[in-house]
């Protein structure tokens, strides 16, 4: 084909980058790192939105009694807080990671299919708007809790906005998630074989694969739920031969893959952070691997754990059951690899590291609370209480939220060209981590001593816990707007020139750009060299 | 995975994605205010859902015309043209992955819903103490549940439009490779016939599904509101058929291009990923005809 056609064309929008307006370099980017600020953008703002529901949950929870808010409002806060928190903040947060940091780890001048990563993004603020529009609606927003079990959401009058704002919503995702396949398989530099790749770039391939998967199972499910409220079908209706529970399948079909797709790019993201700080090539590079992908294989035969208490034959429990211990296995090799990548390095803590070295422990007693709730016995007394809150909070806070904090201490440097501030940083992290302990260590008692979750009131035996739990709450999101600080500072205000290398210790393509990067990661495939890659020479 | 090319292609800023986000949200947010709308209702939703509708076809028009241009143009190298590929076959995958979500329905609900409710196995309270002279069946018997909602109704039988459809679409794509392989031939004129030909086949195949809906409504009272038999018969009926009718659309576009010259014997990746498109939905019906019609 016609390369000096290609050149030029190349060469032309190269000129012309420099000179474009805001309109045009923000909404009509081709750009990797436009588009991943974008995402990170927008995934902070969520962040901040889903927070400041969680601050209502846990005012209101501060003591027994009803004081502050009407229990149909609580029950709308709880489940928006979890639809903007996962579709909101943490998926568009990892898609904008893996925009701005995959072409540039695998050498790639941008991600596979620049236009329709940009319409993955713009896709997001009007899903978001349509979603959260609901709350001022005259029949008030979902309040049946994210899962949108029927017959309860079929009850709520902005059922179809939801169903609409969750199809956009898949559909930005399954875009993206191809984007990055292609980008991955088609985009590497020559001698960037696939087992040369870097963790993250891996853990993103299979959670892409996990994402193209599942989102359309997600919006079959909520198509059915459409159709059950407007058009007349019995599909989760007893009456017309239907069953309630054929949703919750459905749903869990997706929505545990769902769970991995939200923390397997933070193992990836860990798998980078631990050996620059420890400056040894990680431990075990092609088990961590393999160790992904079996967690993604399992994620598909799992998914009935989340319901053993809904009456399903005993033969489903037990090998729901076993299955899901499986996990253990894979995630134990995970972890036992992150520590002994620590095991004799020459450590520094520097703000990523102390967020990557929390993540480890932190998800780990996530990881535990979730082998008890695996036990089908145990979890019928588990089941939908506190216990069950404080298991996924510790996965997805201090496993999800910290990798991602962890990922922008580690990278921003690099997208900026500036340092942030290390005592600053510190000063989130110290808060951020006490407090989220305070917030969540709590919920694990009461959720054994019987409280139930998605409930406004509570009786008093439980007043002590949730209230040293609502100040951890009030305080780490307190915490927050550190971390926001420190974001704001290092982009517009801090005077301290990042290096490219930025970590003495930071190994692989992105660090061997300037920083800031060019506008175009690699225009020219770079040549690849063993020794600079962050897991060291891998033996075939 | 031979990344021979002298250098990277990126393509230039389009005004598309964006505009592509505002008539999908347009037409969702039309559709949702439509869904809601109470008696005496202005009709917001409804022009909101049109606008937005109308907008998405332009939207697709302008974009694929934009990418056509560049392609003619020959801005695209091989490197571009395998993204294109991957994108197409994760595209039909997220598809076979949605139709999978309505296949596991029926599935559940012949397995375990409806048996259940006709008290075998672990559900059979609420057979004994709600509908206790329910015998499970399929079909016509009780396919609409112990309340028999929709009223009583016929199924379509597997052997009359069915089949036809059946023969019509395996044929449709054996015209298309003919096609493809007369396209690589060079036999131009080849191509249009065969092309051509699957289109018409692809249209007959609507023809008929339309005529079966319509029986099914006015003769047989199968209606989507008959029950589990009724909403999985429509919706995954209904689904693949939605896909038929894109997948006529883009054979005829497709042809249009193949006679206004724009494919070569190397360079024809829009001809093949409609070719794809056109096999999946095949696949799907073949799904279809054994799990909802003769089984």
């Amino acid at each position: 084909m016609a390369h000096e056609a290609a050149h030029d064309h190349h060469d032309e929008h190269h000129d012309h980058h420099e000179h474009q307006s805001f309109f045009q370099r923000w909404v009509m980017s081709t750009n990797h790192k436009d588009i991943g600020t974008l995402y990170l953008v927008f995934s902070l703002l969520m962040f901040f939105i889903g927070g400041s529901f969680a601050m209502v949950i846990r005012a209101e929870l501060f003591k027994p009694g009803m004081q502050l808010v009407q229990p149909y409002f609580f029950n709308e806060m709880t489940t928006m807080h979890a639809l903007v928190m996962i579709f909101g903040a943490v998926m568009p947060a990892f898609v904008g990671l893996g925009n701005w940091m995959i072409p540039m780890m695998v050498g790639a001048p941008d991600m596979a299919l620049p236009r329709m990563n940009n319409l993955s993004f713009w896709i997001l603020p009007f899903a978001f708007a349509l979603l959260l529009s609901t709350l001022f609606l005259p029949g008030g927003g979902p309040a049946g809790g994210w899962t949108m079990y029927p017959p309860l959401s079929l009850q709520s009058a902005s059922l179809a906005y939801v169903v609409f704002a969750v199809h956009l919503m898949g559909i930005s995702s399954i875009m993206g998630a191809i984007n990055i396949i292609a980008t991955i398989l088609n985009m590497r530099a020559p001698g960037m074989d696939l087992l040369k790749m870097p963790v993250f770039v891996w853990s993103w391939l299979i959670t892409a694969f996990l994402l193209i998967a599942v989102m359309p199972v997600l919006a079959g499910a909520v198509t059915m739920l459409l159709t059950d409220k407007y058009f007349n079908t019995h599909f989760f209706d007893a009456a017309g031969g239907g069953d309630p529970v054929l949703f919750q399948h459905v749903f869990w079909f997706f929505g545990h893959p769902e769970v991995y797709i939200m923390i397997l790019p933070a193992f990836g993201i860990i798998s980078e952070i631990i050996p620059t700080f420890s400056r040894k090539p990680i431990f075990g590079y092609k088990a961590m691997v393999f160790a992904i992908a079996s967690i993604a294989f399992l994620s598909f035969i799992v998914w009935a754990h989340h319901m053993f208490a809904v009456g399903l034959p005993l033969g489903a429990e037990i090998f729901f059951m076993y299955a899901t211990m499986l996990i253990a296995v894979p995630t134990g090799v995970k972890v036992f690899n992150w520590v002994a990548t620590m095991w004799g390095g020459s450590m520094t803590f520097e703000t990523p590291m102390l967020f990557a070295v929390a993540f480890v422990i932190l998800f780990t007693i996530g990881g535990f609370s979730g082998l008890m709730l695996a036990l089908v016995p145990a979890d019928f007394q588990y089941h939908d209480t506190y216990f069950v809150v404080a298991h996924f909070h510790y996965v997805l806070v201090t496993g999800a939220i910290f990798a991602i904090m962890a990922a922008t201490y580690y990278w921003i440097p690099k997208w900026t060209g500036h340092m942030y501030s290390e005592f600053w940083g510190k000063v989130h992290f110290w808060n951020s981590v006490i407090w989220v302990n305070v917030l969540f260590f709590p919920q694990h008692f009461l959720g054994l001593a019987g409280m139930p979750r998605r409930i406004p009131d509570y009786n008093v035996a439980f007043a002590n816990f949730n209230m040293i739990s609502s100040i951890g709450g009030f305080l780490f999101g307190a915490s927050q707007l550190i971390f926001l600080g420190v974001i704001i500072h290092c982009v517009w205000f801090s005077k301290k020139k990042a290096t490219d290398r930025v970590w003495e210790g930071a190994k692989g393509l992105e660090w061997t750009l300037s920083s800031p990067p060019p506008h175009h990661s690699f225009t020219i495939a770079p040549v690849i060299h063993d020794d600079e890659l962050a897991h060291g020479h891998v033996e075939d | 995975m031979g990344q021979q090319q002298d250098i990277y292609y990126v393509p230039s800023k389009s005004q598309w994605p964006i505009v592509a986000a505002v008539v999908m949200f347009l037409t969702v947010f039309g559709a949702a205010h439509w869904l809601n709308a109470e008696p005496g209702d202005t009709g917001f939703g409804k022009t909101v859902l049109m606008i937005g509708f109308i907008g998405i076809l332009l939207m697709f028009f302008g974009w694929f015309r934009s990418v056509i241009h560049e392609s003619m143009a020959g801005s695209y190298n091989t490197q571009v043209d395998r993204s294109f590929r991957m994108g197409m076959m994760w595209f039909i995958f997220s598809e076979v992955m949605f139709f999978g979500a309505f296949f596991g329905a029926l599935f559940y609900i012949r397995m375990f819903s409806v048996p259940w409710l006709g008290g075998y196995g672990h559900g059979v309270l609420t057979h004994q103490y709600i509908w206790s002279d329910y015998a499970a069946s399929w079909g016509s018997g009780g396919g609409n549940g112990p309340a028999h909602v929709g009223g009583a109704f016929e199924t379509v039988g597997p052997w009359g439009l069915p089949l036809l459809n059946t023969l019509i679409l395996l044929s449709s794509s054996v015209t298309v490779t003919i096609a493809h392989h007369a396209l690589i031939a060079g036999h131009r004129k080849k191509v249009l016939l065969f092309l051509g030909a699957t289109v018409l086949l692809g249209a007959s195949f609507l023809y008929c599904q339309a005529h079966e809906y319509m029986e099914a409504y006015k003769e047989l009272n199968l209606t989507l509101g008959s029950g589990v038999y009724g909403c999985t018969f429509f919706m995954l009926t209904g689904f693949h058929g939605l896909h038929v009718t894109l997948g006529t659309i883009m054979l005829a576009i497709i042809w249009l291009r193949v006679l206004a010259g724009h494919f070569s014997k190397e360079h024809h990746f829009g001809f093949e990923a409609v070719a794809w498109y056109w096999h999946f939905v095949d696949v799907v019906w073949l799904g279809l005809f054994m799990f909802v019609y003769i089984l």
